[in-house]
């Protein structure tokens, strides 16, 4: 009896250590960024400081959110990440119904295509898409990101796509045959049966896509902002050309702002996060367990 | 033979005949084109942002393209800028190179590691969430221009790990070839890491659906944890295995701190006369040849490994086999004996005693 209670103890005290380890080591570059974002330029160049800063200094702060343009760029990332993350749940989630719902011919292909889109990199649609705004007049402007979302082709979508049909096939067939009886269309189904049901599918995919579309970068620099930096912009964004940002910041700011020194970066780094940071905290249980209840692991 | 083949086409007539009364009556059917309905927002889509850009940048990539004040100018030159890359672009290659190395280094690593994370998050621990917490906290940081922030300040990589002796180990044993990416990989080893944090939720999802029921009929049978391992639980998640496979290679490979695809929009916007969209377009299609490559050979590698319980399976069934055709082979070979030790018995050349001494 000892024996293999002491074996279950030492295994779990291993497993335990280790989970504890690996923590600490996927945290370190957060706790890192933090306690780097308080130093004062004095405590970066002290070599016997390390951890935590020798007083609370906000000023880094203040700096790094001046030359970030904070709250506007907050406001644009919201929209930018808020705006088509609502189209895609509407499209995504009528396009899973239809593909959960309906046999009709050719679903499989539909399928199929649904599946490639996803194995295909962006950059291979990227430069007649480039070209078909422009033509469009959509492009620096927030509709370069809305148009594909309504029709369930926004970055990433056929996740989404997939999640919904995942989602949709589970609903008894029962459900929708006895609400047509009581003489419901194919529609009043839809939206009176099968959507409340579909609660934690939308609850993943808004959140998925609301974070994927903040920290999408790379798009959102060439459709919505422009190259030339003309249209709206993001903190993400923001963040990548920090270090320009700031030199402009600090040649016109009135009193003056210190160079651009480690703790600045980390600090506006810092406040790139803190938005999703703190949505995560809020929403952790359905973040955590999102995945889960979507049902993409199958059957 | 020419009625009878006319007899079962007829039949055959006849059976689908019958069967459309059975089959997906018209009811079903106009059920089942309502779907086109639901469907229609997805057929816009995949045509205008889709189909059409494909189309187009294939057209493109055949093209040199000037953009001047009057519009854009085309001029084909058939795999001109094919050629022209891999032939005269450096750059492009050096980072392809790269990029498929790193790649095929980073993610069986990233792989191996959400299903060891995720495995120790599904025994019985206490604060599970709160490390679950931790564990998919870097999905909502994982964006390049943030990554490029932490790197460039040196937390991509734990400081109390002394990364030099590691590399300079590497370098010493390993041709640089190999010796590059892999001290690459130790450097920014936090980031790769943080890859994994949506593989953690997709394994661990899975392994919650294995039914326990499973272990403890193999624990019955003597099998130890090891065993457990190869034959429950990783037949049980193979599809997951395949699944995440092909989700980090698509994260890594869209992911904007990746310099392919940021070579790629500078050779788009560059203004030089042999550059342009139909060079970027070039680009990309080669650079999305090799990423449906990667995916391609990934699914081979995993597709094609027969589970440990299948190979067994087979193994036990040719044993079988062999013992039968032996099991024969004797049965024959005594009926053989038997007959000729008759024969001679009756020629009256042996006595008993003696035959059965040389049977033996």
């Amino acid at each position: 009896m000892g024996t293999k209670d002491r074996e279950g103890f030492l295994k779990l005290f291993m497993v335990y250590a280790l989970l504890i380890c690996i923590g600490f080591i996927y945290l370190y570059p957060i706790l890192h960024m933090v306690s780097t974002s308080f130093m004062t330029l004095d405590d970066l160049l002290d070599s016997s400081i390390k951890w935590l800063p020798s007083s609370l200094n906000l000023s880094n702060y203040k700096q790094a959110a001046a030359s970030m343009k904070f709250w506007s760029s907050l406001g644009q990332s919201i929209i930018i990440a808020g705006v088509p993350t609502i189209c895609n749940l509407i499209s995504c989630s009528i396009i899973g119904y239809g593909l959960a719902r309906f046999n009709f011919r050719g679903h499989n292909i539909c399928m199929g295509i649904i599946i490639l889109s996803f194995v295909l990199p962006s950059q291979v649609t990227m430069i007649p898409t480039y070209v078909l705004y422009s033509k469009l007049g959509i492009l620096n402007t927030i509709w370069a990101f809305i148009l594909p979302s309504m029709v369930g082709q926004g970055i990433n979508a056929p996740i989404f796509i997939l999640i919904f049909w995942q989602f949709f096939r589970q609903i008894p067939k029962v459900l929708i045959e006895a609400s047509k009886i009581d003489g419901a269309g194919y529609f009043e189904s839809f939206y009176k049966v099968a959507l409340p049901s579909a609660k934690p599918a939308f609850i993943t995919v808004a959140l998925f896509s609301f974070v994927w579309y903040w920290n999408e970068s790379y798009l959102t620099n060439l459709y919505v902002r422009g190259i030339a930096g003309q249209g709206m912009t993001s903190l993400v964004l923001q963040l990548q050309n920090f270090a320009s940002n700031y030199s402009t910041y600090s040649s016109t700011a009135v009193s003056g702002a210190t160079s651009l020194n480690e703790s600045i970066n980390m600090a506006g780094t810092m406040l790139t996060v803190l938005p999703l940071m703190l949505l995560y905290f809020v929403l952790q249980k359905q973040f955590v367990e999102s995945i889960d209840r979507a049902g993409i692991t199958g059957e | 033979m020419e009625e009878t083949k006319k007899m079962t086409r007829k039949d055959k007539k006849e059976i689908r005949n019958r069967l459309k009364h059975l089959r997906s009556g018209k009811l079903e059917k106009r059920d089942a084109r309502k779907g086109y309905i639901f469907m229609i927002p997805w057929f816009i889509g995949a045509a205008v942002f889709m189909a059409y850009p494909l189309g187009a940048s294939l057209w493109y990539s055949l093209n040199n393209i000037r953009n001047t004040p009057q519009g854009l100018v085309y001029t084909f030159q058939k795999f001109g800028n094919f050629t022209q890359i891999l032939l005269s672009d450096p750059d492009f290659l050096v980072q392809l190179v790269d990029y498929i190395t790193s790649t095929i280094l980073s993610v069986p690593i990233i792989v191996v590691f959400a299903l060891i994370i995720a495995m120790m998050l599904n025994m019985k621990i206490k604060g599970k969430g709160f490390f679950r917490l931790i564990f998919f906290l870097p999905v909502i940081i994982v964006s390049g221009p943030i990554l490029g922030m932490l790197t460039e300040e040196g937390a991509g990589s734990v400081s109390a790990i002394d990364m030099n002796a590691i590399t300079s180990a590497i370098s010493g044993v390993l041709p640089s070839m190999l010796a590059d990416p892999i001290s690459d990989l130790f450097n920014n080893m936090i980031t790769t890491l943080w890859y994994s944090g949506v593989q953690i939720l997709i394994f661990l999802s899975g392994l919650q659906k294995i039914d326990k029921s499973m272990y403890e009929a193999a624990k019955i049978d003597g099998g130890s944890g090891w065993e457990c391992f190869w034959k429950i639980t990783l037949p049980n998640i193979k599809s997951l295995i395949l699944l995440n496979v092909v989700y980090t290679v698509i994260f890594i490979s869209s992911n904007s701190t990746n310099p392919i695809i940021g070579l790629i929009q500078t050779s788009m916007v560059s203004g030089t006369k042999e550059k342009g969209y139909g060079y970027a377009a070039a680009m990309a299609w080669l650079y999305t040849v090799v990423v449906l490559l990667i995916v391609g050979l990934f699914a081979l590698l995993l597709m094609t490994r027969k589970g440990a319980y299948e190979k067994q399976v087979k193994r036990a069934k040719k044993a079988q086999k062999r013992e039968a055709r032996d099991r024969k082979k004797i049965e024959r070979r005594n009926v053989r004996n038997a007959k000729r030790i008759e024969r001679q018995r009756a020629q009256g050349k042996i006595t008993s005693r003696t035959t059965s001494r040389e049977d033996y």
